[in-house]
């Protein structure tokens, strides 16, 4: 290995054209891939400042820095731009997007045009929602509940259903994309258990956008269309159930946090493995671990409304079901600890943020059991425990894999390395604010404060001032990654193809890639993450050799 | 209030096991994320790197391994599902000498009437010891009466009747929230519930204003209504006989047959041409918009009063009759 | 590796023309099963409220006119027909007889479009268009021979009947500029037995749009009906 300092290459896809058009008319999939980072960062900055708002104002009980109306529309605003316009395409639209192709050794996805689409159609509906937003704002709660939303709220109803039912179309041509590419394109050699886990988690999360979004799609329409020409599907006073929207709403809602979640494992594994430089301990459970989530994901939507007015019979199969779903992810959490014995381990902020998300993760999908539990959900149901749990997977869970991965992998998006060190302080302070921000939730919920309050009992306020104390500290470890980032851009180290020494097919190439991603097609002769080429696995063939091109 | 507390109040029968399910849930959660971060710890530092061109060691990927990190975890949480499963079925159980309550939630309070007459706003007076059960419904959009020291919680929803039941075990005054969010003044949407001794019970049930108990004002509707036009108790009228309809078994023109419960009444009322009982027609006009979800509720408890085919009874709003079957004083104390 | 030139219509990520057609396949197929979701849980609201009001839906399906969905049911599976024989022409190269095909689904699916407009027109006319135009209690239910609260369900009725049949117009209207594209490519000589999967997958979709329309017709029209 030499030791002269990396160059950037001479052409790759940042430097082949410039311009708005080069951007705005692309079919790269890696500038699209910057087309969502600029976007879904908009988004995030957006639904965070709602959040400050929030936890501003419950820093006392009364409520006294916002009108409850006000109040009502930031926490509902900070929902909609949070779940649809943050989390869910995250992680698969921006880093998916960029790596699998990659990945999996083509030029590009299988429908480039109809990635672009992707992108505009998550814009228009962005601004829907924008447009509700500065109108006047939504006030249902991001749930939509009926009557509620249909009859009773004077708040823009219409213009931000319109808005997620059009980004949900964004989202479901990104997986029909992801799902064809990773059927058809894959480079000679690189068979099914020779993905990147990566690629398995973004395929199981393929399946649930494609499948599941659709409904959501109908849903919503349904609720618009209730609203203006005032049908009767949910309204009792007209022949229809309220609780018929909850089932139509949580059946596309509940894989939808799957949606959330399996990318961001997939992007656990990669960076377990690159920073053990190991293979994945039970590579073949981790891979099929990510369907069977998908699939039970379906099963179990049911147990947002235990008791909402379902069946006791109901809430028992779905209690059932929802244990279930829970063996799959402990599998994952227990395979990347096993992956870590006898390997090689380093602690760049990726690695950090691994370490952050096992034991977060572990935390908030435990919690999840709490509200399997039948007779406890009674208890902590429409609580800040059910807030604290979904920002522990959500927040703890998936925005620290995002950020993990953005950090590994921006050598290979840019050609420059972050600062380290201000990456790890970055890290340091986003763990910290967020214990601080979310623990105090789950004690304040058991005691009985209820969830979207405005004003509340005064001895609720110290746990209440403890939350929003750490909110101001989580929100200021995310700003640093914003700003450093954009410097690095200009100023940062310049990287060299493969600065991890990691395994991978985007490793193979140079940092940035060119436009067709490899000079020539590779062919793949070796298992994902062959850091050991005379390791014999449990139970495959050893594979020597490199990966070579054809 | 005593240090920093973790747990409301336990101050219904089934508080402490809730409790219980909870703490072992915590310390399961606690128990595994140790074990997850020591085991990180353990390793992050054991197998640290140490130089750049350290290879991994050979490492082993048994089946057997695999196998039992799925089905300890199988095993785990079957137990805690018929655990809480257990737990739900007894809550979801009403005894059957609870003392009935209905609430209607409406944008934003909750209105309380108890079966003896006495209404409540935001509050909801009970005696300890004796089992309740809430009878909910909503006038508007969802809403959910939530009281965090019984552990109980369930949705009231606009157009039907939903049940839930607790035992108060100690005289306190609780907090009342709703829990499912309703517009602007949700939050202020809260309350007390005020448990008493029976005897203090006794005596605020006797002070104050009273009223005419839910059964006695449901007559009085029934009469202003007139709906004794066609549901003549000598059968000659155009609706079908009310005695003892409340849980007999109703024929239908489409030749269904169903239960006649509180919901096929409310229904009965506010959509009659739903459901035809076999050998009626359908003239019944729709008294929607005409009577309050608190209207309805006490006509149920009226018809409920009607007795069997021996004929109609005045409701027992006024001194004891004399000697009554055990069954019928049952359903007194049902029907108190 | 190629040994020829590739084919002109080859894009350039894909390795070979056969990646590319397999791969528009998949993709279309997994676009209709997004489809059957998104109708689905349309046809799931219309189950549970048939089931709940059966007689009321059974009442306002006799109002509508059964001779003219019959008739579109028809024109409809007419229009498959001319677009699977349009297909066959692609396989075998035969390009005048692909646009000939093509035109003539266009035309089918056009009638079957303006038969929709008149029933509309007459829904319309009978104030039997929920949020729109719906008439008063009284006239509509003498109109529809129901009393009461039926009056306000028939309504739910008519929301789905206009929703289901409205979306499924929708995507006939969307797809018929894309028949006529294809036509026009067609026309242009691009298509050949080497290469016709455009055809095949607008066929495809044009199958789907006709099986939707053939669920939707025993349900809407077709109530009560022995």
């Amino acid at each position: 290995m030499t030791t002269e300092a990396p160059a950037l290459p001479r052409e790759h896809y940042l430097n082949v054209a410039y311009g708005w058009k080069s951007w705005l008319f692309t079919t790269d999939h890696k500038r699209i891939a910057l087309l969502y980072l600029a976007s879904v960062s908009l988004a995030f900055l957006a639904g965070g400042v709602f959040a400050l708002l929030i936890r501003l104002e419950l820093l006392t009980p009364a409520g006294d820095v916002v009108q409850a109306e006000t109040y009502n529309r930031l926490f509902t605003m900070h929902g909609v731009v949070m779940v649809f316009f943050f989390m869910i395409p995250a992680i698969p639209a921006v880093l998916g997007n960029f790596l699998i192709p990659i990945m999996v050794g083509a030029r590009d996805l299988a429908f480039p045009r109809i990635n672009l689409l992707s992108w505009y159609l998550y814009v228009i509906g962005g601004l829907f929602a924008a447009y509700s937003i500065l109108t006047g704002g939504l006030d249902t709660g991001w749930t939509f509940y009926t009557p509620y939303s249909t009859v009773y709220s004077n708040s823009n109803v219409v213009s931000a259903a319109l808005g997620v039912f059009i980004s949900g179309f964004s989202s479901i041509l990104t997986g029909l994309n992801f799902i064809v590419t990773i059927h058809k394109m894959r480079a000679p050699g690189l068979t099914w258990f020779r993905l990147p886990l990566f690629v398995w988690a973004h395929y199981a999360t393929s399946l649930i956008q494609v499948l599941g979004t659709p409904v959501i799609a109908a849903t919503i329409l349904l609720v618009a269309l209730e609203r203006v020409l005032h049908l009767g599907f949910f309204d009792p006073t007209r022949g229809g159930d309220p609780v018929l929207f909850q089932h139509l709403f949580w059946f596309y809602s509940h894989p939808a946090v799957y949606i959330m979640i399996l990318p961001a494992m997939g992007v656990i594994s990669e960076l377990v493995a690159a920073f053990s430089r190991k293979r994945i301990f039970g590579y073949a459970f981790v891979a099929m671990s990510s369907l069977a989530i998908a699939a039970l994901s379906f099963l179990v939507w049911g147990h947002h409304m235990f008791i909402s007015g379902q069946s006791a019979y109901a809430g028992l199969v779905f209690s059932a079901l929802s244990f279930l779903v829970a063996i799959p992810s402990a599998v994952k959490v227990f395979n990347w600890t096993a992956t870590l014995y006898k390997g090689s381990i380093s602690f760049q902020a990726p690695m950090l943020y691994v370490f952050a998300f096992i034991g977060l993760f572990t935390i908030g999908g435990l919690t999840g059991l709490f509200l399997a539990s039948l007779g406890l959900d009674i208890h902590v149901t429409d609580t800040y425990f059910i807030v604290a749990h979904f920002h522990y997977v959500m927040v703890g869970g998936t925005t620290m894999a995002y950020l993990g991965g953005l950090h590994f992998w921006w050598p290979k998006i840019t050609g420059r390395m972050y600062p380290e060190w201000w990456a790890r302080l970055a890290a340091l302070m986003v763990f910290v604010g967020f214990n601080l921000t979310f623990f105090p939730q789950f004690v304040v919920g058991y005691l009985g404060m209820p969830r979207r309050y405005y004003a509340y009992p005064p001895e609720f306020q110290v746990l209440n001032v403890l939350s929003s104390a750490g909110a101001t500290i989580l929100g200021a470890g995310y700003v640093l990654p914003m700003v450093y980032m954009v410097w690095s851009m200009r100023y940062g180290k310049i990287a060299s193809a493969n600065p991890w020494a990691a395994k991978g097919l985007e490793w193979e190439t140079s940092s940035p890639p060119p436009t067709e991603n490899f000079p020539r097609q590779p062919v793949v002769e070796e298992e994902a993450y062959h850091y050991a080429p005379d390791l014999v696995v449990g139970h495959g063939a050893p594979s020597p050799g490199a990966v070579s091109h054809g | 209030m005593q240090g920093f507390p973790f747990f409301p109040e336990q101050a219904s029968s089934f508080a402490a096991q809730v409790d219980h399910l909870y703490i072992f849930l915590v310390a399961l959660t606690a128990f595994f994320t140790l074990l997850i971060a020591t085991l990180i710890g353990v390793f992050a530092f054991q197998y640290r790197r140490r130089s750049e061109d350290e290879r991994p060691g050979h490492v082993v990927e048994p089946m057997a391994l695999e196998v039992a990190w799925i089905a300890v975890p199988l095993a785990i949480v079957v137990v805690i599902f018929f655990w809480s499963a257990h737990l739900y079925i007894s809550m979801n159980r009403v005894p059957r000498n609870a003392v009935d309550v209905y609430v209607v939630g409406k944008r934003w309070m909750w209105k309380v009437q108890h079966l003896t007459g006495q209404r409540e706003i935001n509050e909801l007076h009970v005696p300890v010891g004796i089992p309740i059960r809430l009878n909910l419904t909503s006038e508007d959009v969802i809403h959910s009466f939530f009281i965090p020291a019984f552990r109980v919680k369930k949705d009231a929803v606009p157009g039907r009747y939903s049940v839930a039941w607790f035992l108060a075990t100690k005289p306190g005054t609780y907090h009342l929230f709703c829990a499912e969010y309703c517009g602007t003044k949700h939050s202020g949407m809260i309350g007390s519930i005020v448990v008493m001794e029976p005897a203090r019970f006794q005596a605020w049930l006797a002070g104050g204003a009273a009223g005419l108990s839910l059964a006695a004002g449901g007559q009085k509707l029934f009469n202003e209504l007139a709906c004794v036009t066609c549901h003549r108790p000598d059968s000659q009228g155009r609706g079908p006989l009310l005695d003892g309809l409340l849980g007999k078994v109703v024929k239908l023109a489409n030749g269904e047959a169903v239960t006649a419960n509180e919901e096929y009444i409310r229904e009965s009322i506010v959509t009659p041409s739903a459901k035809i009982v076999a050998g009626y027609q359908p003239v019944m006009p729709t008294y929607q918009g005409l009577v309050s979800e608190e209207g309805l509720l006490q006509l149920i408890a009226y018809i409920r009063t009607l007795k069997g085919p021996a004929g109609g009874e005045a409701p027992p709003a006024a001194a004891a009759e004399g000697p009554r079957s055990p069954k019928d004083q049952a359903r007194d104390v049902r029907t108190q | 590796m190629a040994s020829a030139d590739p084919h002109p219509a080859l894009a350039h990520h894909f390795e070979s023309l056969e990646v590319q057609k397999e791969s528009a396949t998949l993709g279309m197929w997994s676009f209709i099963a997004q489809e059957v979701l998104f109708f689905g849980a349309f046809l799931l609201v219309y189950t549970l409220h048939r089931n709940l009001y059966y007689p009321v839906f059974e009442a306002c399906s006799h109002h509508l006119d059964l001779k003219l969905g019959a008739f579109n049911t028809a024109v409809l599976i007419c229009s498959s027909l001319t677009m699977a024989l349009a297909v066959h022409a692609a396989a075998v190269g035969k390009k005048r007889q692909i646009v000939a095909w093509l035109l003539a689904t266009v035309l089918l699916g056009s009638v079957f479009l303006g038969v929709k407009v008149v029933e509309y027109h007459q829904k319309w006319e009978d104030q039997l268009v929920p949020g729109l135009r719906w008439g008063a209690a009284e006239d509509v239910g003498r109109e529809l021979h129901l009393q009461g609260a039926d009056v306000d369900h028939a309504q739910l009725y008519f929301s789905l009947y206009f929703g289901l049949t409205g979306l499924h117009a929708l995507h006939m209207i969307v797809g018929i500029p894309i028949i006529l594209w294809i036509a026009f490519r067609a026309h242009r000589g691009e298509f050949d037995a080497a290469y016709n999967t455009p055809v095949e997958l607008t066929g495809l979709y044009w199958h789907f749009v006709d099986i939707v329309w053939i669920f939707l017709f025993p349900l809407l029209y077709l109530i009560g009906h022995h």
